[in-house]
């Protein structure tokens, strides 16, 4: 199987090679939920950082959108790349390091809605598995620091980029939508690596929860705290706004009445039981060595 | 190495998971956690016709490096190309769970883990990444105890969110034959066009994502010979440095600062990266 060719790399090609996204739902719900509050200055355009009310508390909103001028140019359909990674680690780890001597931990809400990790060889080049790590690792150190780290997801989450941007946090939140998907790879590749029609995929997804796209099979794998099921995801009423910020002050209560800062909630759905179920017996196995 | 070298040497990269983990640890002291005769193969493979592995690929280790007690994670490449699906990857994260719990209990146990993987075992998607996430909150919480510890020998590569993991270790090791990256060769070229990465070139390959240019990139801690005499010494070096000061996950200034003298209207060459690096982390 031989892969589209292009022959010269500039922004037109990338426009028409991918389908250029008019709006982003992340922008909209970032704006929505921080209620225009200033945006921290010195971030890319590609990383929307700001610190507004959260349940009567400051809390630290982030999300990544789409940049059309991103001087990496396999950038700029809202992926996370090697600067969005970076600037994710540093919006979240200032954070700790403001709060390092208080008690009282900053919540850090990501408002979801990635594209994917971006593809490119400049993007290997300059190691962007180690930026996506930079942003990874901030969002685990913070739920481990005792920051709730609330992550909603309100578009795409996909992949490496979903790894950067809230999947360490103490709460996932899903808008149920056909939008709204969480996945490893696109449909494309993901047949190109595993040797499959496309057509073979869906029909493997069809009947395999792990396999497929949608946000209600996602659910059933046990890593959603909540979804939510709106009529207007990109317009969002004040009601549904109303909606969503309820959710996110139900996650952040169980998040501050919760002992536990580990993602071991996640292991409880029927669709993983073998993740519980390995841990139940290393556990067993873990004691036993010669003294 | 010269002829005389290459005769001695024990290669690592021949080694199976399995013998690698043994390798590394101290004699007779390794002891497997869910082995295969436990049989945890993948609820999912079989669903799809897939022949499953009773280790689904991943060797947990439980022994000793010179004393201390210490965990090996081995991932087996020869299994579906390494790739993390729910048993193997729960397997990893588990693991390291305990390790990081042992420390709250004051038991010092320290994690290596070895990659050699493609990142998430598509045909279990969403429970892959999942598990992926899972493993990256277990490297983050043991590193705060121990160094934890990354190695990518070779021949399968280190991708996807298991890249990310290696990222988030404290100290990583590679040889010339690793390749660290986060999308693979075939991947970009599917998404993003063969004028941007032809997966067939592997010289090209090398030049960006292979062990020694990370190595003098500043990616990676140590790129080494083929050789698990010398990989046990490597691990005991770092071991002895202690967590470093500064995760290369949390340093942000000093990457984006980097970053910020690209001239990104270019097409990135593995010179440019050396010099860029080498000027920008050095420190």
């Amino acid at each position: 199987m031989k892969a589209v060719v292009q022959l010269e790399e500039s922004p037109a090609t990338h426009r028409t090679h991918r389908t250029h996204r008019t709006h982003s739902r992340g922008l909209i719900w970032f704006q929505k939920l921080t209620n225009n509050a200033p945006i921290n200055p010195g971030y890319a355009a590609s990383v929307l950082v700001a610190d507004a009310d959260l349940a009567g508390q400051r809390a630290r909103y982030i999300a990544v959108v789409p940049d059309p001028e991103n001087r990496f140019p396999r950038v700029r359909n809202g992926e996370v790349g090697l600067v969005e990674g970076w600037q994710l680690g540093r919006a979240v780890q200032e954070v700790i390091d403001a709060d390092h001597a208080n008690h009282t931990k900053t919540p850090i809400v990501a408002v979801i809605d990635v594209a994917s990790q971006a593809y490119g060889r400049r993007e290997e080049a300059y190691g962007i598995h180690q930026a996506l790590a930079g942003a990874a690792g901030a969002y685990a150190s913070a739920r481990l620091a005792g920051h709730p780290v609330i992550g909603l997801i309100v578009g795409k989450a996909m992949s490496g980029a979903f790894l950067a941007h809230g999947y360490q946090a103490n709460r996932l939140i899903a808008i149920d939508d056909p939008e709204v998907m969480v996945h490893a790879m696109g449909k494309a590749s993901a047949a190109r690596i595993t040797l499959r029609s496309v057509e073979a995929m869906e029909a493997f997804a069809a009947k395999i929860p792990p396999m497929a796209y949608d946000i209600k099979s996602f659910a059933s794998l046990g890593l959603l705290s909540q979804s939510l099921t709106l009529q207007h995801p990109d317009n969002p009423s004040v009601e549904e706004l109303q909606i969503v910020q309820q959710s996110l002050q139900a996650a952040l209560e169980s998040i501050t009445s919760d002992p536990v800062r580990d993602l071991s909630r996640r292991l409880n759905a029927k669709n993983r039981q073998a993740s519980a179920k390995v841990r139940e017996m290393l556990r067993a196995q873990w004691k036993g060595d010669r003294p | 190495m010269n002829i005389e070298q290459l005769l001695k040497r024990d290669s690592f990269i021949e080694l199976t998971a399995r013998d690698r983990a043994r390798a590394l640890l101290d004699a007779g002291s390794m002891r497997e956690l869910i082995g295969p005769f436990d049989r945890m193969t993948s609820p999912w493979l079989a669903m799809q016709g897939v022949v499953t592995q009773s280790d689904d690929g991943v060797v947990v280790a439980k022994g000793t490096f010179d004393g201390q007690p210490y965990l090996v994670l081995a991932i087996e490449g020869a299994f579906q190309g390494g790739s993390m699906g729910e048993v193997g990857g729960a397997k990893i994260a588990g693991a390291l769970e305990l390790a990081a719990e042992d420390n709250r209990n004051g038991i010092p146990t320290g994690a290596v883990i070895l990659f050699e993987t493609g990142g998430v075992r598509l045909q279990e998607a969403n429970l892959g990444l999942a598990a992926i996430a899972d493993i990256h909150s277990g490297i983050v919480d043991l590193r705060r105890y121990q160094p934890v510890i990354g190695i990518s020998a070779g021949t399968v590569g280190c991708f996807g969110g298991m890249s990310i993991a290696a990222a988030l270790c404290s100290y990583l090791v590679v040889t010339q034959d690793a390749r660290v990256g986060l999308n693979g060769p075939a991947v970009i070229e599917q998404e993003a066009g063969i004028a941007e990465y032809d997966s067939r070139d592997r010289p090209f390959i090398w030049s960006f994502t292979g062990g020694e240019q990370r190595y003098h990139s500043g990616l990676v801690d140590a790129c080494i010979d083929d050789d698990s005499a010398l990989m046990r010494t490597t691990v005991r070096d770092l071991i002895a440095r202690g967590r470093p000061a500064k995760n290369r996950s949390e340093r942000y200034q000093d990457f984006l600062a980097c970053l910020d003298s690209v001239d990104a209207s270019l097409q990135a060459t593995p010179e440019m990266v050396r010099n860029i690096y080498q000027k920008g982390l050095s420190s």
